[in-house]
């Protein structure tokens, strides 16, 4: 008996015994996983962003598949992977997905360095939620964009960026997927998901501030005092104003950008249009691709 | 009112204590060494320490420069002066020049800027270097001048260092080859062959001292691995006379260089009282072992360097005591 | 000499003002009272525009138990009720009092006499809790907590003594200290009063050693007051915390939130709270004025002022000599937990200990280092935690390690910050990540 047979059968038996212990193992402890929730899985983009409202893309699959078993897909959207993602998920679960609007981050402040000014200088992190501690930030806007760029350091997809001439975020509509973590990120609640509306352009209030139109305005150039004159001119209902603020409802507004030269303060502004011509009504045919014309949001600034 | 209000945060007030004055403290306290070094080693010493000294601050500036294009470059921040001046005690004093520069440029290069730079590095870069030398350079790396020939470098007479007795006699089983060792006085002073920086207990002693009394440092490492070492020793000794005394094991090699100046590397030791402790004990015990039972007549710097690497998982662990965590009775 | 044991730094002192006696401030054309003046509901106003008002009337009414009423400051005619922008800038209401006279309410005991409780022995506990509820008393070291809510322990719990806080740690602030020198017998009855309340037989004041006159002084009074020890402290921030003076008096540490230090058997009372008490108790006299520091290496005049409440700043600038030139920041309370203000026409509220106007050069912050991993703010930090890892976990957005490590123990001293040789902000990290994990743990808790 040689020294390498008992290696051999020594190192055998240990193998033997491993694997026994192994199958019984992998036998008790099994995890039963549906298998559509890695289907599911595979067609999500990966991102894990989490703007579904899950713990990443794994998450959510596990969250369509228990509504699918309910029936319904409704509610239910990556952000990231817009409708097509959404028709093939629904395809795997045998379901039809629910109609759902691309959407764009829009930064609802217009408070730049010149039409807010500031009265004090903030020394220390920059980050939007420290200086909220600190108190409004380097202008007397309690609601406005605090210019800490919390929303850029949160944004996965590199679609924020902050101006550094205006020290406001810009978003890059190519870019933004509208996962929503810049809205959840930010304090002031002053990024809105929003619809990119046709040919991506959109009218927007750009201005949180709820204060008193007269404190609204010692405070901002451009900020909303709530005057009232966009709701009058507005033929569709498509304005409100709420807390001395106006707000454009997107699944009414049809674009006629009459609010817009209606708004004293120039808060509101239309996004993505084509330079105006002399006469407005007479708004161009043309092709705009959704593409061609990318985040040219300080077309008045 | 014209001018803007400035907002921030409290505290508003700030102590005077800065990076530099921390670094530039270190290096003060390493004057005495510096001068006993020069005394005994002479122009050798000067020559090893300034290459050292040049060639890291040189490598730092470049790097961050050329390399990590960084904006503000912080060579003046004093801590490549004091890399470089450990490295240089840690090099014997014929050490030729350009052994020195690939030491200065793998202790500032691979151990300090590859990981980011000041803070961010997990291994003492000095030590990093030496050890690099160590393997890459044995024979220059362990032949160590008598002390006092003042005007040679490259030519100076060589002899065995205390480590190498003490390492023969165990090897040999004699005790009576312990009878070479210098005594205990010269060992103090410095008086002996060695790292230039490593040779005089006294001058390292002074240095600790002012450290503490400037509260550069705690007294939790360098009192915990001398301890540490001054039992296991002795107990060695005990044991088999064959085993230098704990006395001369505290006074010899790169216990007092690496106690009181390289294990208390802020970057790279632990962060509570606790794990300064647990992280001193453990460089004593390897520094034992490796000195009685490894291949290395030395073990300070790989025992530092290993236990550098377990300062995460101590700093994971080891947590200072939380207010109210235990309610006195 | 006692302290508490964990951490702790020595801040310069900076006492400018601790030789300059309490002298009173002018009144204000207009008094600007903020209905904000406390933590919990703000007050609900009981007066209307035009109203006369006298010194002392009760102005606006507390809403809930974790509020406290306001008493007008000065006589005179309401002109307004409307929003001022506070310290943070936010628009807060306030009550706008037109100034006209100096016309004190009657009952108000406006004599230098000492009245003690022995004079009055038959006022009960409640007797006294209802009179320091009804003079708006709230925590005048800054925190503004109502007074009484402290002095009602929650059931289950049992007050075993009362701690005078007088420590004053702040560097700069002296208006506690002048107080001591000025009314030591007050806060001696004040002082009893309080136990009285809570029914303790043992009172502690608590001094730093850096104020030996007040510890002498009161010490020599004390000793018509059995039940009252003077303990003198060794100088060390943040001495002052209530935990740290619990820690230090008592050599009891209160557990992690949500304990309170009721749960150690302490009430603890700031020193002007127990001045306070005393003369809403002895004086009916309700809270509308308080000490305040005015000091800052610049300012003409360092001095202590007794302010009406809803005086501004500004006026309170002017009378130590004006603002200097090179005023950088202007800080309502101490420097190492005081609140920089955004402008310079807040008024005085129950809670400003003192205002501190830093120059150009001392308000600005050095340009932060890396973490060199001294940890130094480790050893300095008061509450055991360990600072540089709950502000890179804040600043990494890693809420979870943040909480696991503590977060929600900082009593936000300022000690690591101060104390870090890379000159990290590392407190507004871990008052951002202990704002957010709060947050998270609410939530939670909610669900």
């Amino acid at each position: 008996m040689n020294v390498i047979w008992i290696a051999v059968i020594i190192l055998g038996a240990v193998g033997l015994v491993s694997s026994v212990v192994l199958y019984a193992a992998s036998k008790k402890f099994a995890v039963v996983e549906d298998e559509r929730i890695g289907k599911v899985a595979e067609v999500l983009p990966q991102a894990n962003c989490g703007g579904c409202g899950y713990p990443g893309c794994s998450g959510f699959a596990a969250a369509c598949v228990k509504a699918a078993d309910g029936g319904s897909l409704e509610g239910k959207l990556c952000p990231v992977g817009g409708q097509p993602v959404m028709e093939k998920v629904a395809g795997i679960l045998g379901l039809s997905a629910g109609a759902s609007v691309p959407k764009v981050a829009v930064v609802r402040c217009n408070g730049t360095c010149e039409n807010r000014p500031r009265v004090v200088e903030y020394v220390g992190v920059r980050s939007c939620r420290v200086q909220l501690l600190a108190g409004t930030g380097e202008t007397a806007c309690a609601f406005g964009c605090l210019g800490g760029g919390d929303c850029v350091a949160a944004c996965q997809f590199g679609a924020l960026s902050i101006n550094p001439n205006t020290g406001l975020p810009e978003v890059d509509e190519d870019l933004c997927t509208a996962c929503g973590a810049c809205v959840k990120t930010c304090p002031r609640k002053v990024i809105e998901l929003r619809p990119k509306g046709p040919k991506n352009r959109r009218m927007v209030v750009k201005c949180v501030n709820r204060d008193k139109g007269a404190v609204a305005n010692k405070v901002c150039k451009a900020s909303c005092i709530g005057c009232g004159k966009c709701v009058k001119v507005c033929a569709f209902d498509a304005i409100t104003v709420n807390n001395n603020l106006a707000y454009i409802d997107p699944e009414k507004c049809k674009l006629c950008r009459k609010c817009e030269e209606a708004c004293p303060k120039g808060a509101i502004h239309a996004i993505n249009f084509p330079q105006r011509k002399p006469k407005a009504e007479a708004a161009p045919k043309q092709e705009a691709a959704a593409g061609a014309t990318v985040a040219q949001e300080k077309k008045e600034a | 009112m014209a001018k803007k209000l400035i907002v921030s945060l409290s505290p508003h007030v700030h102590t005077r204590d800065s990076v530099q004055r921390n670094m530039y403290g270190v290096c003060i306290a390493l004057i005495p060494a510096l001068l006993t070094s020069l005394y005994f080693f002479g122009i050798g010493a000067a020559v090893v320490l300034a290459t050292s000294v040049a060639s890291c601050v040189l490598f730092e500036w470049a790097i961050a420069k050329f390399i990590l294009k960084k904006e503000e470059v912080t060579v003046t921040d004093g801590s490549a002066v004091l890399t470089g001046l450990l490295l240089g005690f840690n090099l014997p004093s014929n050490l030729p020049i350009w052994i020195i520069i690939i030491g200065a440029l793998v202790a500032i290069g691979v151990g300090k800027m590859t990981f980011g730079g000041l803070g961010c590095n997990p291994f003492n870069p000095a030590l990093v270097g030496r050890a690099f030398l160590l393997v890459s350079f044995p024979v220059q790396m362990t032949t160590w001048p008598v002390p006092g020939q003042l005007g040679s470098y490259l030519d100076a007479e060589t002899a065995a260092t205390p480590l190498a007795v003490m390492k023969n006699a165990i090897k040999a089983g004699d005790a009576s080859i312990l009878e070479q060792l210098p005594d205990s006085i010269d060992l103090l002073v410095g008086q002996t062959g060695g790292c230039l920086g490593e040779v005089s207990a006294l001058a390292l002693l002074i240095g600790l001292a002012y450290m503490l009394a400037r509260r550069i440092i705690t007294w939790h490492i360098p009192v915990s691995i001398l301890a540490t070492v001054f039992v296991l020793s002795g107990l060695l000794h005990l044991s088999n006379p064959i085993y230098a005394s704990p006395v001369t094991v505290l006074l010899t090699g790169g216990m007092m260089l690496g106690a009181c100046f390289m294990a208390t590397d802020y970057v790279t030791s632990p962060m509570t009282a606790k794990g300064q402790i647990i992280y001193g004990v453990a460089i004593g015990f390897l520094t034992v072992v490796i000195r009685t039972f490894g291949a290395y007549p030395e073990g300070m710097s790989f025992a530092i360097l290993i236990m550098n690497a377990f300062t995460p998982l101590i700093n994971t662990y080891c947590k200072p005591k939380r207010f109210g965590e235990v309610v006195k009775k | 000499m006692k302290t508490f044991k964990i951490g702790g730094i020595h801040p310069s002192e900076n006492k400018l003002s601790a030789k300059s006696p309490i002298r009173q401030a002018g009144l204000p054309k207009q008094a600007v009272i903020s209905l904000y003046q406390h933590i919990g509901a703000p007050a609900k106003p009981v007066v209307a525009k035009g109203d006369e008002v006298k010194v002392g009337m009760l102005i606006a009414e507390a809403d809930g138990f974790v509020s406290v009423p306001i008493h007008s400051s000065v006589s005179g005619k309401v002109n307004k009720i409307d929003a001022i922008v506070d310290a943070s800038g936010y628009r807060r209401p306030a009550i706008f009092i037109d100034v006209e006279g100096d016309e004190w309410e009657e009952g108000i005991d406006r004599s230098e006499d000492l009245v003690t409780l022995a004079q009055h022995p038959e006022l009960t506990a409640e007797e006294i809790v209802g009179k320091i509820k009804a003079a708006g008393i709230v925590g005048m070291g800054g925190a503004t907590f109502p007074c009484h809510v402290k002095l009602s322990p929650p059931k289950g719990t049992k007050a075993e003594c009362v701690i005078i806080n007088a420590v004053e740690c702040e560097p700069y602030l002296t208006a506690d200290h002048r107080l001591m020198l000025e009314k030591p017998d007050e806060i001696l009855v004040g002082t009893e009063l309080i136990m009285k309340a809570v029914g303790v037989e043992k009172g502690y004041i608590g001094i730093e050693s850096n104020k030996p006159d007040a510890i002498a002084l009161l010490t020599e009074r004390a000793k018509q007051h059995p039940h009252i020890e003077i303990v003198p402290l060794k100088v060390k921030y943040p001495q002052g915390g209530e935990k740290q003076l619990i820690a230090a008096v008592m050599e009891r540490e209160v557990p992690a939130p949500p304990a309170l230090p009721i749960h150690v058997g302490a009430v603890v009372q700031n020193v002007g709270t127990t001045f306070a008490i005393y003369e809403a108790v002895m004086k009916n006299k309700p809270l509308f004025e308080r000490v305040i520091t005015v000091t800052g290496k610049d300012v003409h005049q360092p001095s202590n002022l007794l302010a009406r409440i809803g005086t501004p700043m500004s006026q309170l600038i002017d009378e130590c000599g004006g603002l200097p030139e090179d005023t950088g920041k202007v800080i309502g309370g101490g420097p190492m937990m005081g609140k920089a203000l955004m402008h310079l026409d807040v008024p005085v509220c129950k809670g400003s200990s003192g205002l501190l106007l830093l120059g150009e050069r001392e308000a600005r912050r050095k340009a932060p280092q890396p973490c060199i991993r001294c940890a130094k703010c480790v050893s300095a930090c008061p509450m055991g935690l360990e600072p540089y890892l709950l502000a890179t976990a804040s600043a990494l957005r890693k809420w979870d390690v943040a909480e696991e490590n503590g977060i929600t123990s900082c009593i936000e001293c300022g000690s690591c910050q101060f104390t870090c040789p890379s000159a990290r902000p590392i407190l507004d990290n871990v008052r951002m990540g202990k704002t957010t994990v709060m947050a998270l743990i609410r939530a939670r808790n909610a669900k």
